[in-house]
């Protein structure tokens, strides 16, 4: 089918993406984005989370449609509408997470996903071929195994066997590292490689630099939905790729100065030696140390699924700590309840503000209300007082300069309005210590800096704040302290201006596990 | 008043708001009543006559109308046994189990205490009946909120323990020496009676089912712990991280609503037997599901179905007496009944894209 000797730069490429743009909900995902993917090479997107890796190739496999630009397979424009359509034209995609059925045989698995199905299956037919492929790929699985006995290296190598038996030549394998240990990494890297020898065109999206200059030939860097720019291996260097996935231009200076952090007479926050239960496929905290002091913002960089989030959950207390001890304004509170942290001043702005802070049933009024119920209860909880909250929430609005509709369902107010609706009610009441994820996530740049404004504002009068976020410029901008997570563990610890965006994004992927900075 | 103060609807609104509601249920019962009408009439029965003497025999005299007053006293508290729970997204299959272990530890003050005058001995009763299934109820809700067995598994589970446990007691310790034939307890005292409305069946039981939907209903729409628990039904993530106690949330509902099914089994036993007998409820557990279900837990809505479902039931015994049916007939007409209830958004959908 195409010649296995063809070098990248052979005339016409096996799949080329002109001007794709698609657009979700107030997200440009993809914007006039133009890639080129060559038979007999690996080719890696890398990016941060949300920069339209992952949308770019599901455009391909035809699981989303784009809004404009065209696809062409060796030279040829080309329309796929469906997953099927790029089946038949020899495209396979590997989803992040796994897509088998685990009641189901191996070969089971693989036999539901060709392309001929007869009516009766031989399975005897089906497992010699698994067995042929697998031994010519070094893929070995048992073809009668139960997929659900199976490790999640293994599940991955019966995925990419499946889009070997249906014929596939241009794989894409989205983070296909994300749930690997370091030896399953290095035996697909040579699978990937022997694939490469035959020919096949490989599509490796990741955030991970070390690896994308392990095994990739050539590499694309998104930003922000567009293409920032496309190196082969002999270009690339760890520099160079994070001076492209991380904007260049130095992050604006602050516009106040960090207020002094020597005042440590009082602790809001300390983590001593901290780490969480392992539970299914979540990251957990290990080793964790973290001292906040009143009016100081302390930034959580880390590549999201890299344990920021359940960091969050255990100063909130959401997640309980199984090993070491938690202190809030000086007490103990390892074992307390939530309720008990956020009466003691614990504000929370969660990462999806529709799935963790609001009920959308409930108009916006309720749920403005839902954090300090205690303090609007009268008659010893027998009444609400609506009047005191409602004249609370719009004060609190005021203050912000936001305007969203106090009487409407919560369902109904768009993303941004929904985070204005969570930033007054967690921020208005004036709490010590701010838990914040991803705080301007969906915000206009106007409302974005309304709730930059507030966090500093609270840090003048002298809440803490753990800012999570995988922005590095809001992180630069509004951090007096960086601490860098990477897989559970704290990889790094800064002051900003002693620190470089491309030194936390290489801590951040993984580049390397830093030398630590803990004073 | 509304639940938010500055924004009353205008009295129009109200009207109209309120006359598509009844329009509504009329609809879905003259639906259900024509789907019936033709079932009978593929059996041979006339049809207009069944529905004739059922409609006559119940609310056309005082009698019938007593009758299925009593009918409706238990499936009124039951429905409330499923509807608290429910509103912290709880599934509470075991009411019937709640109301059986209800009727037994009140039964057991009522065989024990025999001295005690009414005023102390009803209450007390009472507050028995609502231990003993709140307590039926707190297994199902211990495991629940541990995160090890779902409720509606276990709540349906423990239906099938319960009526053996009376049934032990009525064999073994309680059982009247007066009268070898039937299994069941001696009669109670006057003083563990609960008191009849006049001349009728109607007992305690029905003020006690009205004062607790009254609650229930104030409950959910003024208080703070109505908010919380509307907040835990609606999304119970947002609700934990608000601080709100969602565990201990999930464990009182579920007692709540053994409690209120408990009490519905002593009452029914107190009031309209007198004694306890195995096998004393029709189902009234499960009754109540489906009346929570048709009423999608609105007090008024719980009161106006309890009422139709107790009439049905009713109904379902004048034509076995009058025509000859069997008494399966009633379980044709709530089946269909609850067949119209659930196709009525589909319904509602269509109207609105044509």
């Amino acid at each position: 089918m195409t010649d296995p000797t063809s070098v990248s730069a052979s005339p016409a490429p096996l799949a080329s993406m002109r001007a794709i743009s698609k657009s979700f909900p107030g997200v440009l995902a993809n914007d006039r984005i133009d890639l080129d993917i060559h038979a007999s090479e690996i080719h890696a997107l890398l990016g941060e989370n949300g920069a339209g890796k992952s949308t770019l190739m599901k455009i391909l496999y035809g699981f989303y449609r784009a809004d404009s630009g065209e696809i062409s397979m060796h030279g040829r424009p080309v329309s796929i509408f469906s997953p099927h359509e790029a089946r038949a034209m020899h495209i396979g995609m590997v989803f992040q997470d796994l897509a088998l059925i685990p009641a189901f045989t191996v070969a089971e698995n693989i036999a539901l996903f060709l392309p001929h199905l007869p009516a009766v299956l031989d399975a005897r037919a089906i497992e010699s071929r698994i067995n042929e492929m697998a031994a010519r790929y070094d893929l070995q699985v048992r073809p009668r195994a139960l997929v659900s006995q199976l490790s999640i290296g293994e599940q991955q190598k019966v995925e990419i066997l499946k889009l070997l038996l249906s014929d596939a030549r241009l794989l894409i394998l989205d983070e296909p590292t994300r749930v690997l240990a370091p030896h399953e990494v290095q035996a697909l890297f040579r699978v990937l490689a022997s694939l490469r020898r035959d020919g096949f065109a490989i599509v490796l999206i990741t955030h991970k630099m070390k690896e994308v200059l392990e095994c990739a030939d050539r590499i694309s860097v998104l930003r922000g939905g567009r293409v920032a720019g496309t190196l082969t291996r002999a270009e690339a260097s760890e520099a160079r790729l994070l001076e492209l996935m991380f904007d260049k231009k130095l992050p604006p200076l602050q516009t106040q100065g960090p207020t002094p952090a020597g005042t440590e007479a009082r602790t809001l926050l300390e983590l001593r030696d901290v780490g969480t239960q392992a539970v299914g496929a979540a990251p957990t905290l290990s080793g964790i140390n973290l001292r906040l002091a009143p009016g100081e913002i302390v930034g959580v960089a880390g590549v999201s699924g890299n344990g920021q989030r359940e960091l969050g959950d255990v100063v909130l207390g959401i997640e309980r700590c199984a090993a070491g001890r938690k202190f809030l304004f000086g007490q103990e509170f390892t074992r307390r309840s939530i309720r008990a942290a956020r009466t003691a001043g614990v504000a929370y702005i969660p990462e999806s503000p529709l799935a963790l802070a609001a009920v959308p049933w409930m108009t916006v009024l309720e749920n403005m209300v839902l954090s300090r119920t205690q303090v609007f209860a009268r008659w010893g909880g027998l009444r609400m007082d609506w009047r005191a909250a409602r004249s609370e929430a719009r004060l609190g609005l005021e203050r912000f300069g936001y305007s969203v509709a106090l009487d409407v369902p919560a369902r109904s107010l768009s993303g941004g309005n929904l985070q204005r609706m969570v930033i007054v009610r967690e921020l208005a009441p004036g709490p010590q210590l701010i838990v914040a994820s991803y705080l301007t996530r969906g915000l206009d740049v106007h409302s974005a800096l309304a709730a930059r404004q507030a966090l500093l504002a609270a840090r003048a009068q002298g809440a803490g704040v753990l800012l999570i976020s995988e922005d590095l410029e809001e992180l630069f901008a509004l951090s007096d302290r960086l601490v860098v997570m990477f897989a559970g563990r704290m990889v790094g610890e800064f002051r900003p201006a002693d620190t470089t965006p491309y030194e936390v994004g290489r801590l951040m992927t993984g580049a390397e596990v830093a030398h630590d900075v803990h004073p | 008043m509304t639940s938010i103060p500055d924004k009353r609807p205008s009295l129009a609104a109200w009207l109209v708001k309120s006359g598509a509601v009844v329009l509504r249920y009329l609809a879905i019962f003259v639906v259900a009543f024509t789907l019936f009408g033709i079932i009978l009439w593929i059996a041979g029965k006339d049809p207009w006559l069944a529905i004739r003497d059922t409609l006559t025999y119940t609310l056309g005299s005082g009698r019938g109308l007593s009758e299925v007053v009593v009918k409706m006293t238990p499936l009124l508290l039951t429905a409330l046994a499923v509807a608290v729970p429910s509103r912290v997204m709880l599934i509470n299959i075991g009411s019937e189990g709640q109301l059986y272990m209800g009727a037994c530890l009140g039964t057991w003050v009522a065989l024990s205490f025999t001295g005690l005058p009414a005023w102390v001995m009803l209450p007390f009763m009472l507050f028995m009946g609502a231990m003993g299934g709140a307590l039926w109820a707190l297994v199902p809700a211990i495991l629940r909120a541990r995160g090890l067995v779902n409720e509606t598994i276990t709540t349906l589970l423990l239906n099938y323990v319960a009526p053996s446990l009376v049934t032990f007691f009525i064999y073994g310790p309680w059982r009247s020496p007066g009268n070898s034939f039937y299994p069941q307890t001696p009669d109670f005292v006057p003083a563990a009676r609960l008191p009849l409305l006049g001349d009728t069946r109607i007992h305690l039981g029905l003020v006690v089912g009205l004062v607790m939907l009254v609650l229930y209903w104030l409950l959910m729409k003024y208080t703070r712990w109505g908010l919380e628990m509307r907040a835990i039904g609606g999304n119970a993530q947002a609700a934990k991280r608000s601080g709100i106690p969602v565990t201990t949330y999930l464990i009182l509902a579920l007692c709540i609503g053994g409690a209120l099914a408990g009490v519905a089994g002593i009452a029914e036993v107190a009031g309209a037997h007198g004694r306890l007998r195995p096998g004393f409820s029709p189902g009234f557990g499960y009754t109540g599901f489906l009346i929570n279900w048709l009423a999608g837990g609105h007090p008024l809505g719980i009161l106006v179905m309890a009422f139709v479902v107790a009439l049905i039931t009713s109904g379902g015994d004048i034509l076995q007496i009058n025509q000859g049916l069997p008494f399966a007939v009633v379980d044709i007409l709530l089946a269909i009944t609850l067949f119209v209830v659930l196709a009525r958004p589909a319904l509602r959908l269509k109207g609105k894209r044509a």
